[in-house]
């Protein structure tokens, strides 16, 4: 909370030079006449509807106002950090957000119960739901968002388009007319200009969609798609849209207020995406000129004011790379995910803007005071796998350390070490955002925050986000849509970069000698007390008769970030005189290091290796029957496994039994003990449900009954009343089906 | 930072807790001197000396470590086992030290070679828990047993139930050497001792545990079998009374050796062995699990309840032991300068300084534990011996250990002496000695000579350990006494047959007898035998008495009962 609010007071008083032409929201305040206070209907307490991070950055704006906050949650959030960063905090339902965060009249409920005037709802969930707006407004309580009508208007796609259009915002240029005559829909080919896009009126996912580069494919695409458009869906209409071979995802965040005022605060480049979700955010756009600047700013005002819009939001463009033209693709009708970096750039806080306007305020800046300071950018940090798909993970956060906060790095987080990230929400684990006086300066603080920024318990893509920052084309701005796909080579190699492999076995060398000295640490500490003299059994070096004592440590490296095998480096570490370690990885080729540590403490340790010093961190965790450890160093980090240790191998002598005893076909039933068959109650090819009793036996003067394991057919039942069985003999077996 | 971090050493252990009180309780103790002229000629002859001793010893110990040679260590490997010190060290705590003792068991005592007798044995902790190891070495003849090997084998039970540490048997044996069965099958402190020892220590509620990592044949059947819980890897561990060539040879029964005694059949269907493991690896550390069951917290706590926690180094280097180690029996040596490399502080309060002063006797602490130092300064008159006697009585009352460092040629000889009682003034040392039930740590850094190896608590006195230094000799008199004895014997023969001896004959016959007592007097031959624990580098020997403390010490050890004193 601290953090923000030095973030936006500093960037005034320090850095800016337009302190006295761009007034701050203190100054505003004395000047213009708030219209709420007549009304006499000031926000003094949010309900924030939202979770994460979200959730708390609103809160941490809202407690620097002075206002109230009231956190929602499901049963999974009951410890979370949001609700923890509130003043009151209401359980809203079960863990699946249909239950709970999508539950609009619990949501209601909870404002009303705690005396909350005003609603906040973040992004996703019921942000962008105008029946809750409708609903928030029919129960007195105001929704800090966008008029209801406006949520409507932008939330209907085609709708959305027709407005822009009418409004004079550029689209995508395009023939969506009734008329499929094929020769006609050429001619608007060649209007719009090649290459299109052919895509059926209905349906989805791509199918019947092509792409034609030059009129003399035309026809037979338009053949193609119209066939393939009505086997799948039974409507063959067509559509044709300028295919954007080289697009760049642009956006402009507007602001309105209720008085009709609207500006826009520069844009942002969120180009770069994998699954159609942005990972890296900036603001400003890279390598646009200041007309164009104004230009897209224009456009997206004109878009908001079309809908009579107040509050954040943000009017996304698709950008040719290759003409320079935009065009409208649609209005999000909330604060973004990737609102902090334009807050970086205007030195202004969107969410107190918001409350402001909620309360009816004037805006606080005219579009000529709105000022672009520097550079910053959004890294997405997400428990996700990267090598397959980007599908998220889900897991513990065995160690969460992000890395430290200042007035140019911004960490928006709504997770601490310990907690889970969980399958019902969006496993988005933190946003790091940061600024610098220029797109290099900001570029380099990035990639050395996000070489920073620990997390261990789940796979995350930290490492694939410094790749991609780290990426040349990315430096140089060369941002568009396809960006990961196009550098696919670069940012998923098949093969461990030389240099990583270097790196990982001296990471793998330092993590042996800092689980030596750590377990020589816990094992003193942890050893019974009573025998006085038995901590010189834990002494360092650990003493041998006249040789240096030896410890073999196998480390598997799990290669996250590639598709190869994972690999087991075996150190010997030789435990020195002096109390430092001599450490070989077993490949042939390893010289052996000398290295020495130092535990600072939490996890921190102080490496000396071969005479040059250098700081480790580590996390020791346990998953799946493996102690998993995980070391950030330099600039690289590595997961290894430890797997040699184990107390107990999930192995058991007794599936060993049971492979023996495969004799016997699946679903055999033996006898538990041997004895004598008194009775048998079916016969083969009997119908039995599970636990129903087919024979009987007695052994030790006891009836048994024995009953079928499962429903099915009785089959190969051999034994008879009357006769002897053996521990072990087979008595019958149960079939799925009838045999004959 | 890094430089302190690489000083710390085995002293760290209890840093805080001493620094806490010293502040507490300030000692004022008698320091001992340095007690050494560097500048002297002796000494620098004498570190030469010494240093060619460790060498040698270094050199002997490094041969013996590699086992039974590298075709044998690289067919164990290829069955995915590990060499016993290296079963040894997956076991024990991670980073923990572990004692052994007697490496050099079988030193150039058969005519094949047996590195340390083919078996490891020695103490470490598993979870904490001191335990003592019995590793069998199958690169070594297959891991059986030759007459050292089961010497070996008992001594460390010995150890064992004299400590009371549970025993942990990593079984890896073909069974007893065949060829040598008479030394090895049917005598008291033969094979048979080893089961009848586990038996009484079982008994005595001495946990008893075998990890069958390998072959078990016979006679080592038993040791799985007599264990309170054993553990049979899969594939490698066998445990049968007859392998299959003697099944077949015996019934006719053609059997695999798995089939016939394989982890699956005795776990499933013999019950001999409790615990299946999947490979070795797995074994061991299901090993360290029935230690860490045994559930003995507060049994057998090795301590003593009002000994402070706090301990100096010495003021003087203990590394500097290898430099002074006594190799001249005929040179004077003072003790002193080795006591003040080995205790707390080099701080030693001496008692009855200025009476019987060949024998230096005194109260120090050792990592803080209190001990009673008896130390050899000459020939043991009959004073020195009416005062170490005192002296033991003294400590053993008051239950404090005993530490011996003996450097003795023996009890003072001639008519002067026999007339002061010499003999019975010997007897109450031995006396004291034997009955003393405190822990007792016997190093011998020179000479051991004559009834001086008796009543300074030699091998036959029973001390928890014995250890030597490269420095030691040992015999019933020095060579050049005994030869003279035997020559004048001899010629009182020849004469007595009407010989004539010449001059040059007797000092034929003289160097004869000298170095038959200079090779049997060897360090090496008395640790190849077994007469000890272990020959250790002078420069461990604080280290290695603190590690033997920690193991011996007993919380209420027994009182003290003496036989009658011959006054």
């Amino acid at each position: 909370m601290a953090l923000m609010a030095s973030v936006i007071r500093r960037k005034f008083p320090i850095r800016t030079p337009i302190r006295n032409s761009y007034p701050s929201f203190s100054i505003i305040r004395l000047l213009s006449t708030p219209a709420a206070a007549e009304e006499g209907r000031r926000i003094e307490k949010i309900l924030v509807a939202n979770r994460g991070e979200i959730a708390c950055r609103v809160m941490r704006t809202a407690r620097r106002l002075g206002i109230q906050t009231v956190a929602v949650y499901s049963d999974a959030d009951r410890a979370a950090l949001h609700v923890k960063s509130s003043d009151e905090a209401v359980r809203i339902g079960p863990p699946p957000a249909r239950a709970s965060y999508l539950n609009a009249s619990a949501i209601v409920e909870a404002a009303l119960r705690t005396g909350a005037q005003a609603i906040h709802p973040g992004y996703g969930f019921l942000s962008e739901s105008a029946d809750f707006g409708q609903l928030c407004e029919t129960e007195g309580l105001i929704f800090i968002g966008p008029r209801a009508s406006a949520i409507k208007d932008m939330g209907d796609k085609s709708a959305s388009k027709r407005i822009m259009g009418a409004a004079g915002v550029p689209l995508v240029p395009g023939y969506h007319g009734d008329n499929q005559d094929v020769n006609f829909l050429k001619l608007e080919a060649e209007k719009i200009g090649y290459p299109i896009l052919i895509k059926p009126t209905h349906g989805g996912g791509g199918k019947g969609m092509r792409i034609v580069n030059g009129p003399d494919e035309f026809v037979e695409s338009f053949m193609g798609a119209q066939r393939e458009a009505a086997a799948s869906f039974g409507i063959n209409t067509i559509l044709l849209e300028k295919y954007i071979t080289h697009p760049r995802h642009v956006e402009v965040q507007v602001f309105g207020d209720k008085h009709g005022n609207v500006i826009h605060l520069n844009e942002r480049d969120c180009s770069v995406q994998r699954r159609h979700q942005k990972i890296i955010e900036e603001a400003p756009a890279p390598n646009i000129t200041d007309e164009f600047r104004s230009h897209i700013g224009k456009a997206a005002v004109s878009a908001a004011k079309a809908v009579g819009y107040y509050s954040a939001g943000t009017v996304e463009f698709i950008v040719d790379t290759i003409s320079g033209e935009f065009y409208f693709m649609e209005m999000n009708t909330r604060l973004q995910v990737e609102h902090p970096v334009t807050e970086m750039i205007v030195g202004q806080d969107l969410v107190e803007w918001q409350i402001r306007v909620a309360n009816g305020e004037q805006l606080p800046l005219t579009q000529e005071q709105v000022p672009l300071i520097g550079h910053s950018f959004e890294a997405r940090i997400y428990a996700e796998n990267v090598p397959k798909g980007f599908l998220p993970a889900t897991g513990t956060l065995n160690h969460y350390r992000p890395v430290p906060v200042s007035s140019t790095v911004r960490v928006e987080t709504g997770v601490e070490e310990g907690d889970t990230v969980s399958m019902h929400y969006d496993p988005m684990i933190a946003k790091l955002v940061v600024w610098g006086e220029n797109r290099h300066a900001a570029l380099s603080k990035l990639k050395n925050c996000l070489v920073n920024f620990q997390v261990a318990g789940l796979p995350t893509n930290i490492t694939f986000l410094h790749m991609l920052a780290d990426h040349w084309a990315f430096e140089k701005g060369l941002v568009e849509t396809h960006f990961i796909e196009h550098f696919k080579s670069d940012l998923f190699p098949d093969e461990v970069l030389e240099e990583t492999n270097v790196a990982a076995k001296l990471s793998a060398t330092i993590a042996a000698a800092c689980i030596c000295e750590n377990e020589h640490t816990t094992l003193r500490e942890t050893i019974p007390s009573d025998n006085r003299l038995l901590p010189l059994w834990y002494s360092r070096p650990p003493f041998r008769m006249h040789h240096n004592a030896k410890c073999i440590m196998e480390l598997e490296w799990d290669k996250e970030q590639t598709s190869s095998f994972q690999e087991i480096l075996k150190l010997v570490i030789t435990y020195e005189q002096d109390g430092s370690y001599f450490i070989e990885i077993e490949d042939g080729a390893s010289l052996g290091s000398e290295v020495r540590v130092l535990p600072v403490g939490d996890g921190n340790y102080k490496v000396d290796v071969n005479g040059l010093q250098s700081n480790a961190t580590l996390a020791i965790y346990s998953k799946d029957l493996n102690k998993h450890i995980e070391i950030w160093h330099g600039k690289h980090h590595f997961h290894f496994r430890q797997t040699a240790r184990l107390e107990q191998s999930s192995e058991d002598g007794l599936q060993h039994k049971t492979s023996l005893q495969t004799s016997h076909p699946k679903g055999s039933v033996l006898a538990p003990m041997a004895g004598l068959v008194v009775k048998v109650l079916l016969e083969n090819g009997a119908f039995v449900e599970a636990g129903q009793p087919v024979l009987v036996l007695e052994a030790m003067k006891m009836e048994h009954v024995v009953k079928s394991p499962r429903a099915g057919y009785v089959n190969e039942l051999q034994v008879t009343a009357g006769q002897q069985v053996f521990d072990t003999t087979m008595l019958f077996n149960i079939k799925d089906k009838q045999e004959d | 930072m890094l430089r302190v971090l690489a000083k710390r050493s085995w002293r760290d252990a209890l840093l805080l807790q001493r620094r806490l009180h010293q502040a507490a309780m300030p000692f004022c103790s008698a320091v001992l001197a340095d007690g050494i002229d560097r500048s002297s000629d002796a000494f620098s002859r004498n570190s030469a000396i010494v240093r060619d001793l460790v060498s040698q010893l270094q050199s002997n110990t490094l041969m013996v470590l590699a086992g039974g040679g590298s075709q044998a260590v690289e067919r164990n490997r290829s069955r995915n086992k590990l060499l016993p010190r290296e079963r040894i060290d997956r076991m024990i705590d991670p980073g923990s030290s572990f004692l052994e003792l007697s490496q050099l068991a079988g030193y150039d005592l058969y005519e094949d070679s047996l590195p340390s007798g083919g078996i490891i044995t020695g103490i470490g902790p598993v979870h904490g828990r001191l335990c003592m190891f019995v590793a069998n070495d199958p690169t070594v003849k297959g891991g059986t047993y030759y007459p050292i090997t089961v010497k070996k084998h008992l001594r460390a039970q010995e150890i064992a139930a004299e400590c009371k540490l549970p025993c942990i048997y990593l079984v890896d044996s073909g069974g007893a050497n065949l060829p040598r069965q008479a030394d090895v099958f049917p005598d008291k402190d033969n094979f048979g001792r080893i089961f009848y020892n586990q038996a009484k220590m079982s008994a005595e509620g001495i946990p008893q545990i075998a990890l069958v990592l390998g072959s078990c044949t016979a006679g080592g059947a038993y040791i799985p079998a007599m264990a309170d819980e054993s553990v049979i890897v899969k594939g490698n561990g066998t445990i049968f009374l007859a392998g299959p060539p003697l099944v077949k040879a015996a019934t006719g029964e053609e059997v695999s050796a798995e089939d016939l005694g394989g982890a699956s059949l005795h776990c499933r269907i013999s019950g001999v062995s409790d615990h299946f493991a999947e490979d070795e690896i797995h074994g061991l550390m299901i090993g360290r699990n029935i230690i860490k069951n045994l559930h003995m917290a507060g049994k057998w706590t090795n301590s003593l309840p009002s000994i402070s926690c706090s301990y100096k180094d010495p003021l003087h280097d203990e590394k500097e032991l290898r430099l002074i180690a006594p190799v001249d029996q005929k040179q004077p040596f003072d003790v002193r300068s080795i006591i003040a490399r080995i205790v707390d502080g080099s701080e030693f309060d001496e008692f009855k300084k200025f009476y019987g002063t060949t024998l230096v006797t005194g109260f120090a602490r050792i990592y803080g534990q209190e001990v009673g130092i008896i130390g050899n300064n000459g020939i043991l008159f009959t004073e020195s011996a009416l005062k170490g006697s005192h002296f033991i009585e003294l400590c053993a009352q008051r239950k404090i250990p005993l530490i011996f460092l003996q450097n003795i040629t023996g009890f003072m000889v001639g008519s002067k002496s026999e007339a002061s009682g010499i003999a019975k003034a010997g007897a109450k040392m031995v006396m004291a000695v034997s009955c003393s039930k405190v822990s007792k740590i016997t190093i011998i850094v020179g000479g051991s000579f004559g009834a001086g190896n008796y009543g300074m608590c030699g091998r036959a006195y029973s001390p928890n350990f014995l250890f030597l230094w490269p420095t030691a000799k040992i015999s019933v008199m020095g060579g050049n006494q005994a030869a003279g004895v035997l020559a004048q014997i001899e010629r009182s023969n020849k004469k007595r047959q009407g010989f004539e001896w010449s001059k040059e004959e007797e000092e034929k016959f003289k160097s004869k007898v000298v170095e038959a007592y200079d090779r049997e007097g060897s360090p090496y031959f008395s640790t190849a035998r077994l007469w000890d624990d272990g020959i250790i580098h002078p420069s461990d020997t604080r280290k290695v008495i603190g590690l033997c403390l920690s193991a011996s010490i007993k919380s209420d050890p027994e009182e003290t009962k003496y036989g009658v004193f011959r006054m």
